[in-house]
This record gives C-alpha cells, sequence and structure tokens, in this order.
C-alpha cells in the first residue's frame, strides 16, 4: 500500500462518537491514575504508531497542537502522513515546543525535562506525552497515590524511560509545572497526570 | 446525517463543533492534571445568554456522549427556569437520556448546589461558574492574580477572612466559600452555599467547572483534599437551621425560605427537590407538606 492510501485509510468509522469514547476513557483515566480504561480498536494507524496511542491522537490533536514525534515514529513517512491527514496537527520542531508528544519507544526517550514544562503563571502549557507501551501488568509495579487515587493504585507498564522513578519524582517536584502522561497499551489506557506520587515498591 | 424537513437546522452531536470539544477536552485534562488551576479556554457563544450557565453547558457539551444520563439542578431544583432549559437542551441537541433522580445520573450538571444524594465514582459533577477568580474582588488585575496564584501568595485571602472577624465577630463569607485544593490552588468552589463545601473534600465523582464568560475551566479530581480557608480559632463551620425541611422533615440539609403570603408567613424547604420528594415518597413529611392530611388518611387506617 502507497503512503497516499496508507495516510488516508484507517481514521474513525464515527468520528463524533469515537472521539467522544476515547476522550471519555482519557478523562477517566486521568482523573483516576492507575485505572485501567478499556479501549476498543477504533483507529488503525500505519506501525509502529499503535491503534489506542492513534485513537488517543485523533481526539485530542488538531492544527491548533504542535505534536512531536519521537525517532521511530519520526522515520516512518506514513505514520507523519497519516497524522497530519486525520488530525492536521504541525510537528514541533523540538520537544519543547509540543503540545502532544507521541513516543513509540519509551525506553529510549529524551528526558522528560526536555518537553515543555508550562510555566508557574501558565502551568497547562506543557507537553501530553503519549508513550506505547506493550501492556500495563507486566512490567516493574509503580505504586501510586495522590489526587484520584483513594489510598493506592497500581500499574506495571514495561519499557518505561530510563530512571523513571527518578525522573517522575523530579517531575512531581516542579509541581504546578510539569508534563503528564498517557499509557496506551493494546487495547488498554491509563495515565499519571503531573499530581500522581509513585511510592518505591523495592524491599 | 439526513435533515427531517421538520427540523430547523441540523447541529453537530451536542451542539459544540468538533474543534471546539476537542480545545474544551484538552483544558479539561489539563484541569484535571492540575486540581484548582483555572484554565483559559476559547469559551463559544451558545445558544443562551452568559449567566446562564454557558461556561458548565460547554463542558458538558464537550464530555457527554449517547450513553450517558444528564441531571441538571439549579439551586438545587430540577424544576426552575434554568434546569429546565439546559435539560431541554440537551435532550434535543445530543438526545440523551435525562433524570431528576441523582443517584441514576451519569452527568449533573449544577448551578450552586451539590445533590444531597452521596454521589459516587464515575458521576461527573459539572459546575457552572460566574467569577473563577477567588480573589477578583480583592485584586482586579488579571495579571497580578495569576502572579499570585503562581507564587502561592494567598495573604490577601487569609486578610479578608481576617477582616470578616474584625468586623462581624465570625467569618460572614456564606457562599463562594474559598477552599485550597490538593495544599496548593485557592479556589472559588463556584457560589454555592458554604454548606456544600465538606461535600467536596475527597468526594468519589469527578467534580468540573466551566465558567463561560471569564473563560476559565478547572476541575477537582475523586479523592482530592478541598479544603475550606480558616483559623484555628475561628474554625469553618458550615449553616445550620433551627428547624427540619416543612415539607420533607428533613434535617442536616441545605434549605431554602419561601415565602407564604404577605404578612410574613414562610416556611423552610429542601434546596434540593429530588432528595425532598424522594423522603415524601418514602413517607417522611414535614410539619407543612400539603399531602400529610391525605397520606396520613391514606396510611393510617392499615395501623
Amino acid at each position: 500500500m502507497d503512503i497516499a492510501t496508507q495516510s488516508i485509510d484507517g481514521g474513525f468509522a464515527e468520528p463524533v462518537f469515537n472521539a467522544q469514547a476515547v476522550f471519555r476513557a482519557i478523562m477517566d483515566a486521568m482523573a483516576r491514575p492507575g485505572t485501567v480504561q478499556n479501549l476498543p480498536q477504533l483507529a488503525r494507524p500505519p506501525a509502529p504508531l499503535s491503534a489506542t496511542a492513534g485513537a488517543v491522537a485523533l481526539s485530542l490533536c488538531d492544527n491548533d497542537t504542535p505534536v512531536w514525534l519521537d525517532s521511530p515514529l519520526q522515520a516512518e513517512a506514513a505514520v507523519k502522513a497519516w497524522l497530519g491527514f486525520h488530525t492536521g496537527a504541525p510537528s514541533a520542531n523540538t520537544p519543547a515546543d509540543a503540545h502532544f508528544a507521541l513516543i513509540a519507544n519509551p525506553k529510549e526517550m529524551a528526558a522528560l525535562d526536555g518537553f515543555a514544562q508550562g510555566t508557574q503563571e501558565y502551568p497547562d502549557r506543557s507537553t501530553t506525552l503519549i508513550l506505547l507501551v506493550d501492556d500495563l501488568a507486566s512490567g516493574p509495579s509503580l505504586l501510586l497515590e495522590g489526587p484520584g487515587i483513594e489510598k493506592t493504585s497500581m500499574i506495571a507498564p514495561p519499557g518505561m524511560p530510563r530512571h523513571f522513578v527518578e525522573q517522575w519524582k523530579q517531575n512531581n517536584q516542579r509541581f504546578p509545572r510539569g508534563v503528564d502522561i498517557i499509557l496506551a497499551a493494546p487495547g488498554h489506557l491509563a495515565c499519571l497526570p503531573r499530581t500522581t506520587r509513585i511510592k518505591t515498591m523495592e524491599a | 446525517m439526513t435533515a427531517q424537513p421538520t427540523e430547523i437546522a441540523t447541529y453537530n452531536f451536542a451542539y459544540l463543533d468538533e474543534q471546539t470539544k476537542r480545545m474544551i477536552r484538552r483544558a479539561i485534562l489539563k484541569g484535571i492534571a492540575i486540581p484548582g488551576y483555572q484554565v483559559p479556554f476559547a469559551s463559544r457563544e451558545m445558544p443562551m445568554p452568559y449567566g446562564w450557565g454557558t461556561g458548565g453547558v460547554q463542558v458538558t457539551a464537550s464530555i457527554i456522549g449517547p450513553d450517558d444520563v444528564l441531571k441538571v439542578i439549579d439551586q438545587g431544583a430540577d424544576d426552575t427556569t434554568n434546569a429546565v432549559s439546559i435539560r431541554a437542551f440537551f435532550k434535543k441537541v445530543a438526545k440523551v437520556v435525562v433524570t431528576t433522580d441523582t443517584a441514576t445520573a451519569t452527568i449533573i450538571q449544577t448551578r450552586h448546589r451539590i445533590p444531597e444524594h452521596p454521589l459516587t465514582a464515575g458521576q461527573v459533577l459539572v459546575f457552572q461558574v460566574p467569577i473563577p477568580e477567588p480573589l477578583r474582588f480583592l485584586e482586579p488585575r488579571e495579571t497580578e492574580t495569576r502572579k499570585m496564584h503562581a507564587l502561592e501568595e494567598y495573604g490577601l485571602m487569609h486578610v479578608k477572612l481576617y477582616e470578616d472577624i474584625a468586623r462581624h465577630g465570625r467569618i460572614a463569607t456564606t457562599y463562594a466559600y474559598p477552599v485550597k485544593v490538593e495544599g496548593r490552588y485557592v479556589m472559588d468552589p463556584s457560589p454555592t452555599p458554604k454548606f456544600d463545601n465538606p461535600k467536596m473534600h475527597r468526594s468519589p465523582a469527578l467534580q468540573l467547572f466551566g465558567a463561560g464568560r471569564e473563560k476559565r475551566i478547572y476541575a477537582v479530581p475523586p479523592f482530592t483534599d478541598v479544603v475550606s480557608l480558616d483559623f484555628e480559632d475561628h474554625p469553618f463551620e458550615v449553616q445550620t437551621f433551627d428547624q427540619p425541611c416543612a415539607l420533607c422533615g428533613a434535617e442536616n440539609v441545605y434549605l431554602d425560605e419561601v415565602i407564604l403570603d404577605d404578612h410574613g408567613g414562610h416556611m423552610f424547604v429542601c434546596s434540593d427537590t429530588d432528595h425532598c420528594e424522594k423522603r415524601r415518597a418514602d413517607g417522611h413529611h414535614g410539619h407543612l407538606a400539603p399531602e400529610t392530611h391525605l397520606a396520613s388518611e391514606k396510611t393510617e387506617p392499615a395501623e
């Protein structure tokens, strides 16, 4: 299939209702960090962009939101063409310009503090990171607490960024500035807003 | 979508266009991630005047889906003009199921009350907010209030509450009582009576706030600390009422005063009409309940 066909195919079948369903899953996941929301396959983006991450991008990105792609996604012209056709989102020149960042390989990603953190006056002007993960249960356990969590909750995404727990602690300390994370796994998603604290599990 | 000849116009689902919804949805997510922070958003004109809940309507329109069940209250009542017209609006533009029952609603849009019936996880409470900035009447400049929030400089608010005490002997603020969210942002809980402030604290429901004219959205996620500002020697306390609801006899609920005649006659009734009706259906009645007579006649023979 050539790039032109690939980029036109695979959008939402019902743009209005699918976007709403995906948004509600993200909203519930953001409001209750650590809970895993189910998401049926609604988008079929070209690899290596996953169906879940593609659906998140379709429901949140448009011509107002520069999107930054990590190198595996950047290398795939079809991904850029697909995002461009379906969302109209411009690509961000640097991570610090991005409203959203799609990360296919979180293990090798740039440091969290390289993305837009917002300012003390406008902490909302920060990057939301969409990390593609294989699942939400097979990696090292992250015990979570903070707003949206009654006592504690737990997720275990594999292949997270290097020194993630330490990087996330620094992200917490920058509050109200900081980045938020959407974890996109096949069929599921979960969120880590900047308020969520990770309690270390070792020992 | 095929336009029926009877329809005057064909709108997108839930009235707003998709790009507007995306913009509001992004603001909502930022609001949830930064509890109590007012996220600026590009508020649209709605087919109702500012002050009628355009902020709440835009938030509701952006989150609502065909499976949602919507309840709208105005000062606790399901049957006042604002509530009826917003409910009718969504029935028409989103074709959703509407209800007055607090427990079955998935989205509750509210003007200045939190229902008496405890909310549950999964419910979303959408507040209509007139002035989102709690510091606005103390400092009119947006540039300054923004800096005050950035620096967490809330001394002025405490001075205002202290001046209340100096003048009246107590904190005289009874509605829009300022709260601190998760120990960081001072937030206006919208002009709800301070009676409802404790219900915001660690509520299992998600609370979203929309201010249409002022173009701000903010949020309180579930299980988030919402603490009313006070002083050690003047702790925060809610209103209490001397008498129970005149219709359903409920105590520890928020009551409205209703004038009965022009000779000073009045009664106090539940502001939450759904709560009041449910209690009366369950057989509770106050001293002025109209059906008291009938109800007792109907039920007494059984005893």
